[in-house]
């Protein structure tokens, strides 16, 4: 049986701006086990950040979590204290993020700010410092690292940072690491580096990741998992296998359709129609509805309740609920009272934007 | 069109840069004795590392740079600086970024007018109007958003604004440097199509630029690939993807991130050791030498020569 290190229970988090409360994340839930690599992908703007960064509370000033529980190995951490919270960062849980350039600081040495980490994260002292500042270094691929140790952060490469800031996330064995998009900035060959020191890493050490992209590939490379996410909710989650081969909600299906992959190389891509969402002016129903070829009636009316595909799948469509009515498998957990349309015999079909 | 007609040939193209270190004047070779010819109506891309002379080749072919050395031609014709304002009706550039590449205070009527108004390309204002609307219906574009300001678009909406106006001057070449790299996923694809489109339409050659690999060979016929300044292989775009010669692309290939996890699981990566030198360092012979896994002595005496390896798949190694 996998352990549950962290479990994120229907969490809203939502921003004060001029315009009024952005919802940036609306109620998603999912859990992670330890050791497990774990994809958060989807569009620009879908709250792929803003979900990992509430897990760590590190939001911008007006930010905030509504509601919601996160619980790590069981107890909620959104109850916890500031002082709490910034033990949890560092012993518990850590992150990189895409432009190593701007979390590093430019006036103190690559061996300064590690060392800080250690000093900040760890009980360790004088030589211990400098000696895991080392360590983690060559932990993490840096030949020489005593000479490294001395340098400042715009005298490494792009990829040479990340390989620090990923030292600085490891000084205390976090029990989960989080990425937002860490390799983003990099070229192909570099990329594939911190991906397999990442991997590498991650069974030497058995912490899990989270890993935050757009990118399907490095998504199909690295994870266990995956999370889909629209619009601030949950599409659909499950193993990697379930969601590339069996994607059981029109956005996955819609983008997997529209990159280039090795199967489509002669074909056309299909483009998912429309433009992306405006998260002011939330639609009632699925976040989806307006560019969803499949756009039924009841999609336009209310959110799709997250229903149980198969052991390994979870998907919030309301394709999914259609057809299960019709082949009359309706799973026990689907609790809301059917909608009208839905309801057999009459009522089936599609019933469109008009 | 006549099919294999070499509409673009560059021939030992050399861009030198004279940069400073704060000390001593040094010369960065970022495009150095490249080669290469791009067919009538067809697409060349051109991949790489970061830095290693992709945007410079492509403005340089036209002329936004002076060459260092070396020649290329348009149709038969050598481009100088003298017909170079002539040329430019011919050659294009539609860059990476939408959303600086458009002054945000010109309408969408304004900015596709410009080249038109540049060359003389119409008779009165009818026909100008007639002109702007018949290009932004070629890239997707609403009529009705003709007045409208470019600020007022979204990504996918401004890069075919920039397509547009690249269009108005009917070039039969066109340099696209990361075209869609700054859009959201979902978008590439409709930018990726109309390029496609555009071309069986109207037949423009494209030199299409971007650093994901799969974009590329998806819209390629042939792909071309550069390390430091130098091109070290070139040949038809599944050879190159599928049967890699040189070691960079070959490590470069198995690295590229694809969104099939059974294929993942499966395939093998080589994993390169080491970051690119520095242009301003570049080390003696074959510039890939100090992370290759086939050098040998030979490779750090002598640049290898870009050679015909069979089929017209052409690579530069001494070993491979
Ligand atoms: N400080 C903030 N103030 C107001 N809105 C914000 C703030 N930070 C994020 N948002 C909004 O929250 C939503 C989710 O943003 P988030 O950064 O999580 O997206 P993302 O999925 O990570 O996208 P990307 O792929 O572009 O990084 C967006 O609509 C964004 O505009
Ligand atoms: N105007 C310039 N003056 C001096 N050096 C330059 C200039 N333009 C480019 N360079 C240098 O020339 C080299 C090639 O740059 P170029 O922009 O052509 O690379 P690229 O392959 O397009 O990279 P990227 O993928 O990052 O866009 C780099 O080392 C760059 O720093
Ligand atoms: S010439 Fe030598 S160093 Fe260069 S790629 Fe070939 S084997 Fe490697
Ligand atoms: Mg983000
Ligand atoms: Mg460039």
């Amino acid at each position: 049986m996998s352990e549950v290190l962290l479990s994120v229970k229907d969490l809203h988090t939502s921003f004060h701006t001029d315009s009024g409360e952005v919802q940036a994340v609306n109620g998603i839930s999912f859990n992670v086990d330890r050791g497990e690599v774990l994809g958060i992908v989807g569009e620009s703007g879908s709250g792929k950040s803003v979900s990992a960064y509430s897990i760590m509370q590190i939001l911008a000033n007006n930010g905030y979590i509504k509601s919601g529980e996160i619980l790590f190995k069981g107890e909620d951490i959104t109850k916890w204290s500031e002082k709490q919270m910034s033990e949890f960062r560092g012993k518990c849980c850590s992150i990189i993020f895409q432009d190593p350039m701007t979390s590093l600081n430019p006036v103190f040495t690559i061996g300064n700010q590690i060392e800080e980490a250690i000093r900040l994260h760890t009980d360790k002292k004088g030589d211990e410092v400098k000696a895991r500042a080392k360590e983690l270094l060559e932990l993490v691929g840096i030949n020489d690292p005593s000479k490294r140790l001395k340098q400042y952060p715009f005298e490494h490469s792009g990829g040479m940072r990340q390989r620090v800031m990923i030292a600085m996330a490891l000084a205390c064995e976090p029990d989960i690491l989080i990425a937002d998009e860490p390799t983003t900035a990099l070229d192909v060959t570099i990329q594939a580096q911190i991906l397999e020191l990442m991997l590498d890493l991650q069974k030497k050490l058995g912490m899990a990741i989270i890993i935050v992209t757009h990118d399907l590939g490095v998504i199909a490379d690295m994870c266990d998992t995956i999370i889909v996410m629209y619009g601030g909710r949950i599409c659909e989650r499950g193993t990697a296998d379930e969601i590339f081969y069996n994607p059981k909600h029109e956005y996955t299906k819609g983008l997997l359709r529209s990159i280039p992959s090795i199967n489509n190389m002669k074909k056309k891509l299909i483009p998912i129609a429309g433009s992306p969402i405006n998260m002011l002016n939330m639609p009632n129903g699925c976040a989806f509805s307006a560019r969803c070829d499949e756009c039924m009636k009841i999609c336009l009316e209310e959110i799709p309740q997250e229903i149980r595909i198969n052991q390994d799948h979870l998907a919030a469509c309301w394709m999914n609920i259609k057809e299960m009515t019709e082949a009359g498998k309706l799973p026990e957990e689907f609790k809301g009272e059917l909608p009208q349309c839905l309801r057999l015999p009459e009522g089936m079909g599609k019933g469109g934007n008009d | 069109m006549e099919k294999n007609r070499p509409l673009v040939e560059v021939e030992h193209l050399k861009e030198y840069f004279k940069v400073t270190d704060g000390f001593h004047k040094l010369t960065l070779k970022a495009v150095d004795d490249v080669s290469f010819s791009i067919n009538a109506g067809e697409t060349l891309g051109l991949v790489g590392e970061s830095g290693c002379g992709k945007t410079t080749v492509g403005r340089t072919i036209l002329r936004l740079y002076t060459p260092t050395a070396g020649t290329v031609r348009f149709d038969g014709e050598e481009v100088t600086a003298k017909n170079i304002g002539h040329m430019r009706k011919k050659m294009q550039m539609v860059f990476q970024d939408p959303y600086s590449s458009l002054d945000p205070r010109m309408t969408v009527e304004d900015i596709i007018g410009e080249p038109l108004d540049v060359h003389k390309l119409y008779d009165n204002r009818k026909d100008r109007r007639e002109r702007i609307l018949h290009l932004m219906e070629l890239v997707g574009l609403n009529a009705e958003h003709a007045r409208r300001y470019a600020h007022e678009f979204s990504g996918g909406q401004r890069q075919r604004i920039g397509i547009a106006r690249a269009l108005a001057v009917n070039p039969e070449f066109i340099v696209c440097d990361e075209p869609v790299s700054a859009l959201d996923v979902s978008i590439q694809a409709q930018v990726i199509n109309m390029f496609e489109e555009l071309q069986d339409k109207l037949g423009v050659a494209y030199l299409f630029i971007a650093h994901d690999l799969l974009v590329v060979r998806h819209i390629s016929k042939k792909i071309a690939v550069m390390y430091l300044g130098k091109m070290v292989e070139v040949a038809d775009a599944d050879e190159v993807s599928d049967h890699p010669l040189h070691p960079y692309t070959e490590s470069l290939m198995s690295a590229v991130p694809i969104p099939d996890p059974k294929i993942a699981r499966e395939r093998h990566r080589i994993i390169l050791e080491g970051d690119v030198p520095s242009p301003l360092h570049m080390p003696s012979g074959c510039p890939f030498r100090t992370r290759c896994r086939y050098a040998t002595e030979k490779c750090a005496q002598e640049m290898p020569p870009l050679t015909d390896r069979g089929g017209e798949h052409f690579s530069a190694c001494w070993n491979k």
